[in-house]
């Protein structure tokens, strides 16, 4: 499943162990099969185009979310900060388009605005989480923690804390919209997820990421622009929350900086953990995120459907993680 | 570079905070009235002295070079689980919430130490299973304590006329100082964050102190549990949000390196007592009545004063390398 392996296969032929490289190189995938015949077994009406929609809809912004998460880790970093850009992003917006900050010519001006101004605001913060990485060398943990801290603030200090109601369906298209029956986001989603995809496994840029993540020194020495490239990723990754936040607030109708992007952070890091994504940098799988927060949604609705409380779901998601992250590490032993 | 300047910066960045607190404190002192008052002071440390044990178990986490993202959660089960049993008296409330807390350390550590998966997404995944725990046993909601047993006696009451939290913090606080700086656990403590195939291979016990760690690490959250769900009548579900990070950036601030192998417990308490004063600093300006931030500035102040700490920290790092 890995699109991507730093590290050589064994040379080990035995069979069993094939069996065992078989089960933890496509285990994610395997287990996304079991869950929906199991969900086709056991959950009335799940076979229906509903049930496809909610599930996609419930999991797109985490995915969106999870593919910068996917490039940050890959560098050896992590990214604290997404859930706090996705609800500056979603404060600002509203803002905008409501005419708040500054008059409007027309309102489709102040539509255009609000998706460009809140994406250079988070692109900029992204780039800030990097600058702070790369030329004070402060650690990603900690660098990208100052965001988390201070950016819900900011969010909530720009609206007062207040809920911005709102019904603009030009505006609301993103998150409520649809294309042939599929929601826009979800395709918006597939989109994002195949293109940096590509950009993972055929690019220069792409192949400079793993290699800083496998061992920043060698990249330096080998003449790859570290610093460069790690702020370009802090900035994707901002991008993309600030993407997720506008999906957000366009399906609620509504923004709330208490609530958008609360808790991203971590949904973020469990896709990329369960789909495959090394921790400490080096390998990579954007498609393993996109099955990784499925498997987790798919989990929670299996749950949720068949009558568990949400609680024991969360237990379920914290036994999924430990499992799914030490499976894979049996196979690089 | 010579070796007084370099001498400097280290002092600096070693007592730094400690300076910072001070002239955080006799800012306030000169600026409002009632600053350093008896109520305003108890209160302080009142309300705080839960963060500090949390703290304390991040900083030893810390130094091991790990990290613990399950504290909040594991202080929120803590507090349902007190909660529960505070009708039977203070003691079964107090045993339960530690129990709660070393059972997700115990978690933590066999995850860590036996599965060898990274601290961060083993308390990550901990950290969902507390929460999960919590919400099952209070039904998702807050479980009110019972005043009868005297149990809220932990969070509200004073000994000696000094909030018994504070002492429960300040014994800790002192024990952990002594028990990293005097005892082998200590020093294995420190030990394994410098190197840690290094301690392995010197016959250290590297995976048992690390176990350990967590393990403690959980009690102590547990423990803030118990008094958070003493001081405010109620076990909390859903408290203990964002509480990790509140350590964490305690932790750092107090200059506690996240790489591990270097640390402080007693610069961790003023790391602690730093950010909590920002708060209360906040609460007396807006009662000048000259200006009116709303609790929102809270965090933007507080994240601007970690990044300030942060870089200046990390600038002198530099320097430092730059002058050996």
């Amino acid at each position: 499943m890995a699109e991507t392996a730093v590290t050589l296969p064994s040379p080990d032929k035995r069979p069993w162990l094939e069996v065992g490289t078989f089960l933890t190189r496509y285990g994610s995938w395997l287990a996304l099969a079991l869950l929906i015949l199991v969900n086709l077994a056991i959950t009335p009406n799940f076979a229906t185009w509903q049930t496809l929609n909610v599930n996609l809809t419930q999991v797109c912004t985490i995915v969106i979310v999870g593919v910068g998460m996917t490039l940050v880790i890959a560098t050896g970093g992590i990214d604290l900060s997404v859930g706090a850009l996705m609800a500056i992003a979603g404060a600002l917006a509203p803002l905008i388009f409501l005419g708040k900050l500054f008059p409007l010519p027309h309102p489709l001006v102040g539509i255009a605005l609000a998706f460009v101004i809140p994406l250079i605001a988070t692109a900029l913060l992204g780039l800030f989480n990097g600058w702070l990485i790369t030329h004070l060398r402060i650690q990603p943990i900690i660098a990208t923690l100052v965001l988390f801290i201070a950016g819900r603030g900011i969010a909530q200090v720009f609206t007062n804390g207040n809920l911005q109601v709102f019904n603009l369906p030009e505006f609301q298209f993103i998150g409520l919209g649809r294309l042939f029956g599929i929601p826009f986001q979800a395709i918006l989603m597939v989109i994002i997820v195949v293109t940096v995809a590509w950009v993972l496994r055929r690019t220069v840029f792409g192949r400079e990421v793993l290699a800083i993540g496998g061992n920043e020194r060698a990249a330096r020495l080998a003449g790859i622009p570290v610093a460069s490239v790690k702020q370009r990723v802090y900035l994707i990754s901002g991008v993309l929350s600030g993407l997720a936040g506008l999906i957000v607030i366009a399906r609620n109708s509504a923004a709330d900086a208490n609530l958008v992007g609360l808790g991203m952070e971590l949904d973020a890091i469990a896709a990329v953990a369960v789909g495959g994504t090394l921790l400490t940098g080096g390998r990579a799988s954007v498609i393993g995120t996109l099955v990784g927060a499925l498997i987790i949604q798919l989990v929670r609705y299996t749950l949720l459907a068949n009558g568990v409380p949400d609680a024991a779901a969360l237990v379920a998601k914290a036994a999924i993680i430990v499992l799914a992250v030490w499976l894979q590490r049996q196979n690089y032993r | 570079m010579d070796s007084t300047r370099l001498k400097l910066f280290r002092g600096i960045g070693r007592y730094g905070v400690l300076l910072a607190l001070i002239i955080l404190i006799v800012f306030g002192w000169l600026r409002y009235e009632n600053f350093l008052g008896l109520f305003n002071v108890l209160s302080v440390l009142r309300y705080n002295s839960m963060f500090a044990l949390v703290a304390l178990g991040m900083c030893f986490v810390i130094i091991t070079g790990g990290i613990d993202l399950s504290v909040g959660s594991t202080a929120a089960l803590g507090s349902v689980v007190a909660a529960l049993l505070s009708p039977y008296g203070i003691l079964p409330g107090l045993l339960g919430g530690l129990a709660a807390g070393f059972a997700i350390g115990a978690c933590n550590a066999f995850i860590i130490t036996r599965l060898n998966i990274l601290p961060f997404i083993a308390t990550l995944a901990t950290m969902l299973a507390a929460s999960g725990c919590a919400l099952l046993l209070a039904e998702n909601q807050s479980v009110s304590v019972s005043y009868d047993s005297g149990f809220t006696e932990i969070g509200q009451g004073d000994f000696f006329s000094f909030p018994i939290p504070a002492w429960i913090a300040l014994f800790v606080y002192l024990l952990g100082s002594l028990v990293l700086n005097l005892t082998s656990f200590g020093r294995t403590v420190l030990a394994v964050g410098g190197n840690e195939d290094a301690t392995r291979l010197m016959g250290l016990p590297a995976g048992r102190v690390k176990a350990a760690v967590y393990i403690m690490s959980g009690c102590l959250s547990g423990l803030a549990g118990v008094i958070l769900a003493a001081q405010f009548g109620a076990g909390q579900p859903i408290e203990g949000v964002g509480w990790e990070l509140f350590a964490i950036a305690a932790v750092v601030v107090g200059g506690t390196l996240l790489t591990g192998g270097v640390g402080s417990v007693g610069s961790t308490l003023v790391g602690v007592l730093l950010l909590g004063l920002i708060f209360n600093i906040l609460n007396f300006e807006n009662g000048l009545g000259w200006i009116s931030l709303s609790a929102y500035w809270q965090s933007v102040i507080r994240g601007a004063f970690l990044l300030l700490v942060v870089s200046i920290q990390a600038r002198l790092s530099l320097r430092a390398e730059e002058a050996t």
